[in-house]
Parts: structure tokens; C-alpha cells; sequence
């Protein structure tokens, strides 16, 4: 297999920190601008992906489409106080072509709710698609979840 | 929490009244497996498309109970108890495959499709020794078989004798509304599971709880998907157990809301990607929002073009499996398909308008905690079970106590 330019896997890695970081410390606003202006962003199931089955828990086709996520969850939607702690790992680039790169990455996600109480909420792989760059940006991104249930909601995107 | 001695007596207010023991009583839980999930009641098993041809099947819910939804060899459907006859284990763990025939894991016990027992590992033992006697009857404790019927692509089980057929348990006005969305053959998109922390009545009450819709749900309103001052109404059918709202949007000029002064009226800000909300009038009446209970645990949506079933599986006192699984239809262009997977973003534990419902069902179940003999006041629209134009009305849940006291007799 081909051997990967070191600065290729660093700047995946610290544009996947910067994303989980994003998303951890409530900065949702900046989550969008991850993403490329075609950039696609979708929550599906392990289940669902290996059944060829098209559907997805969310799904942005566009950075306006997440904007609308974002105002939906401050403006509109009804959740308890919650946050979330990603642990990303395992980044494995799986093709690199030029400025762009794929890479598959392990993750899990907790949640922590405004009481304390905290759930191992999410785990499995993202998809991703990279363009690279000044600043390396989310061509398309797809969270595969391990598992099909869901405890309570989903509110903020993973 | 512990079961009460003895369970005491429904308010005599009626329908009006839901007491909280009935979301808390452990042994009131047990009794209502048999009596209401395995009792007098269809219950949905799965879309027909979801056991796409012959040799196929999947496990599915009675209650608690698991089952097997199966098509045999000439493609007809059966369904029976996941359980062997033999110790009981379970016959098939996977979500759903093919298969020409069942083996218990545990002693290679043989079934066919049917749910019959069709063979007993060394039932006649090794070389004269061991093995069954001649008068065993290994199948004594077969799997239970029910009853199914395929209505429009929905198949229904049940495990009690002489039940009225499904279209005449649906009540004709119900089952017009199911056919209406069910009117052509349908192909699975996918779906997931979302686990609630609350007793499984309280999911179902919701959804049969037309009065929240616009008030919790703030993206409908916010975003002038579905007002109340829009026209619809509620039909209740069947013994009470089962109904449809249904809304036909038009351009909303209503300020009724604003006037209110609710919460639910704070607008102010537009959608950047609208194009998510356009829907079809595929159907050609008009209809834009359409929810469909079925007693005990059935739903069918339509949202826009959004199409989905949701299964309610009771997983214990307090917690309940709820099962999405999104369609659309066989003949769909890539565009349609398109629309409606977009859509989906609507539904779902992360859906716009129905995140809340996972939240507030188990706000309900934290909140009574210590008010067992305190109840719920049900009252809008009135006291009564009766089809409505208003959806500000809580008509079709005092239909679905209606239906749950006949069977648990309370
Ligand atoms: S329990 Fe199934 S073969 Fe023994
Ligand atoms: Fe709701």
C-alpha cells in the first residue's frame, strides 16, 4: 500500500479535532463551515448502509441545509440542556488523489446531559471525503452508526 | 417500581381521567401483554416489501413477545412465536434474511417457514442408545402461530380466534385514509430504532394526541408547516382504538396564533433550503399531513411526501422500542425518492418535527413519579369519542382508553 505523506494524515486528523471540537463545546454555528459549498453531511445506520437502503437519520445536502439545522435546533426545537464528548481515533486514509482524500475514522460519543447523566450515545465511523487545501474542508461526510437505536433524540448532529 | 397489591379502581369521571398507576403497575404491565398485545388486537408485524420474496423473513414484536414474519417457499406470509419448542430458545436472532428453513441454535431442532417443527436432532439417539421414545411428542410446546392478515401491504397478526377482519377493526373511515396512502405497491427506504424512557402507552397517547401537534412540535409552526387554524379533522374508528388526523394545508394568513401571544408563534426567521418542505400532492386530495393510530401500537405517516410506519415494541415498565421504517413508492422516479429522503429529515429521533416526542412522553413518566394516585385530565374537546373537525381536541385519546379498558376490563 502506498505510503501516506505524514502532512496528508496530520491535517485530516487536526481538521477532524477541530470539527469534534466545534460540535463539543457548543459552537454549532460553525459546524457548516466545515463543509466545502457542495459539502454533504448524513447520519445513517450500519444496518441501513449494508442493505443498500438509502435513508438517514439526517441528512444536509448543502451548508444551507445544516444552517437550517442549526436555527431549528436553537430557535425551534424542544431538547434538555446536552452536550457531547467525541473520542475520535484510527484515522485511516483510504485514498489520497491530489487534494483529494478519503478517510475512515473510528468515534465514540457521549452524551452528557444537563443533570450528569451520561450515555455512551453513539459509536461507529465517519466516511469522509476531504478536499485539502489552505483550509482543509468536508467535501462529504457520512456518520455510520454501529447501531440502529437511538436512545430518547438526536439533537445535536454527531 | 413495585406493583401495587391490588389494583385499584379507574376514576369515575371516565375517559375524562388517566390515572398514573397504569404507566407504573408491574403487574397491570404483564396482564396487558396478554390481554391487550396478545389478546383482542391486530398488531402490525412489518410491510409486506420489507420480506421481499419467497424463503425470506424477519423477527418482529407481539407485545413483548418475539415473533417471526416469514414468506414461504410459493411467497406466502405466516408469522409465529420466536421460540423453540424444544427449551425455548430463541429460532432466529437476525433483524431479517433469507432462508429455506429454521435451526435452533441450541440443540439444531429443524423447522420449516411455517413455524412447524420438522426435525429433532437424534431424536432416535446414536446406535440404539439415547434419543426420544417412541410416544414423545416433541412438538407439544410448538411456537404459537397467528393469525395474519395482509391489508394493502401492511400485515397484521394477532393471536386471538374469530377477529373481525382488519379493514372492519380500523372502522370504514379509518381504513379509507390507510388505503388512501397504501393505494400502490411500496418499497422500503430504510429505517432505525429509537429507544423512549417511558411506559409504551404514553407514546401511543401522543400520537393520538392531536392538541400538542402545533404546540410542542415549534418547527411546524415556526416554519408555517401545519397550523391548527388550517382545515382537517380527526376520525375516530374501530372500537375507539384506532383513528387519523389529517390536515390540508393552504397558504396561511392566520394570525390566530400571534394573537394568542404563544410560543409557538415566535417566527422571525426563514428556512435557507425551503426546497426540503416542497411536497407533492401526489395523492390529488389535498391532504398534506397525515398520522394514522392504530390500537395497540401502529402508526402510519404521511407528512408531505415523507411516507413512514412506526412500530411501538414494549421493552419493559418504563421503556419502549420505537421502529421507523420509511417508504416510498415501487414505481418512484429518482426524484421522488430524492424528496422524500429529504423530507425524512422531518421524522425520526432527530426529525424536526418529532425530536420532541421522545423528550416530553418521558418527561410525563419522570414527572408522576410519585403521583400514582393522582391522573391525567383529558378533556379537551369535550368527554366524549366522536370524529371532530378540531384538532384542538383530545377525542382520540379517550378513544384509546376506550379500547385498552375493554380489553383489560378496568
Ligand atoms: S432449545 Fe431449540 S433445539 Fe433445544
Ligand atoms: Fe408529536
Amino acid at each position: 500500500m502506498a505510503t501516506i505523506d505524514p502532512r496528508v494524515q496530520w491535517q485530516v486528523e487536526n481538521l477532524l479535532a477541530r470539527y469534534v471540537h466545534a460540535l463539543d463545546d457548543d459552537r454549532l454555528e460553525d459546524w457548516p463551515g466545515f463543509f466545502s459549498s457542495t459539502g454533504r453531511y448524513r447520519i445513517t445506520t450500519a444496518e441501513n448502509h449494508a442493505a443498500g437502503l438509502p435513508l438517514c437519520i439526517v441528512q444536509a445536502d448543502s451548508p444551507a441545509m445544516m444552517r437550517d439545522r442549526v436555527a431549528a435546533l436553537r430557535h425551534a426545537n424542544i431538547y434538555e440542556a446536552q452536550g457531547y464528548r467525541h473520542v475520535v481515533s484510527s484515522t485511516l486514509i483510504t485514498r489520497a488523489e491530489g487534494a483529494i482524500v478519503d478517510a475512515v475514522s473510528n468515534f465514540h460519543v457521549a452524551r452528557v446531559m444537563h443533570d450528569g447523566a451520561t450515555l455512551l450515545f453513539a459509536t461507529g465511523r465517519y466516511i469522509d471525503r476531504i478536499l485539502l487545501g489552505d483550509a482543509p474542508l468536508f467535501e462529504d461526510k457520512r456518520v455510520l452508526l454501529d447501531s440502529r437505536r437511538i436512545d430518547t433524540l438526536m439533537a445535536i448532529p454527531l | 417500581m413495585a406493583a401495587t397489591p391490588q389494583t385499584p379502581a379507574w376514576p369515575q369521571e371516565g375517559l375524562t381521567r388517566v390515572p398514573y398507576w397504569v404507566y407504573q403497575d408491574a403487574d397491570l404491565y404483564r396482564q396487558e401483554m396478554d390481554r391487550v398485545f396478545r389478546g383482542r388486537s391486530w398488531n402490525f408485524l412489518c410491510l409486506a416489501a420489507e420480506l421481499p420474496g419467497p424463503n425470506t423473513f424477519r423477527t418482529s414484536d407481539l407485545g413483548d413477545m418475539p415473533v417471526v414474519v416469514t414468506r414461504d417457499a410459493e411467497g406466502a406470509f405466516h408469522a409465529f412465536e420466536n421460540r423453540c419448542a424444544h427449551r425455548g430458545a430463541l429460532l432466529v436472532f437476525k433483524p431479517a434474511g433469507s432462508a429455506r428453513e429454521m435451526a435452533c441454535v441450541y440443540h439444531n431442532w429443524t423447522y420449516d417457514l411455517t413455524g412447524k417443527l420438522t426435525g429433532v436432532a437424534f431424536r432416535r439417539g446414536i446406535k440404539g442408545s439415547g434419543g426420544m421414545l417412541p410416544d414423545a411428542q416433541p412438538d407439544a410446546q410448538a411456537p404459537r402461530q397467528l393469525k395474519i392478515e395482509n391489508y394493502h401491504g401492511l400485515l397484521f397478526g394477532t393471536l386471538a380466534d374469530g377477529m373481525p377482519p382488519v379493514e372492519d377493526y380500523l372502522g370504514a373511515d379509518v381504513a379509507e385514509k390507510v388505503r388512501r396512502v397504501m393505494a400502490k405497491p411500496v418499497k422500503p427506504l430504510g429505517g432505525y430504532s429509537q429507544m423512549l424512557p417511558n411506559n409504551w402507552k404514553l407514546y401511543m397517547e401522543n400520537v393520538k394526541d392531536t392538541y400538542h401537534a402545533s404546540l410542542l412540535h415549534l418547527f411546524f409552526t415556526t416554519f408555517r408547516i401545519n397550523r391548527l387554524s388550517q382545515r382537517g379533522g380527526v376520525i375516530v374508528g374501530g372500537d375507539g382504538g384506532c383513528h387519523v388526523s389529517y390536515s390540508i394545508t393552504d397558504a396561511v394568513k392566520s394570525d390566530d396564533y400571534e394573537k394568542a401571544g404563544m410560543r409557538s408563534a415566535a417566527g422571525g426567521f426563514a428556512l435557507e433550503a425551503p426546497e426540503v418542505l416542497d411536497s407533492v400532492d401526489e395523492i390529488g386530495d389535498g391532504i398534506t399531513v397525515q398520522i394514522v393510530g392504530v390500537f395497540p401500537g401502529f402508526v402510519l405517516q404521511q407528512i408531505k411526501n415523507c411516507l413512514a410506519v412506526r412500530r411501538v415494541a414494549p421493552r419493559g415498565l418504563e421503556s419502549t422500542e420505537l421502529f421507523w421504517t420509511a417508504f416510498g413508492y415501487a414505481d418512484d422516479d429518482q426524484a421522488r425518492t430524492e424528496l422524500r429522503l429529504a423530507q425524512a429529515n422531518l421524522i425520526g429521533p432527530a426529525g424536526f418535527i418529532s425530536m420532541e416526542d421522545g423528550a416530553a412522553t418521558g418527561f410525563v413518566q419522570r414527572a408522576i413519579i410519585g403521583a400514582g394516585d393522582h391522573q391525567a385530565v383529558v378533556e379537551m374537546g369535550g368527554r366524549d369519542v366522536a370524529s371532530n373537525e378540531s384538532r384542538i381536541s383530545e377525542t382520540s385519546v379517550r378513544g384509546f382508553w376506550q379500547a385498552w379498558r375493554a380489553r383489560m376490563g378496568l
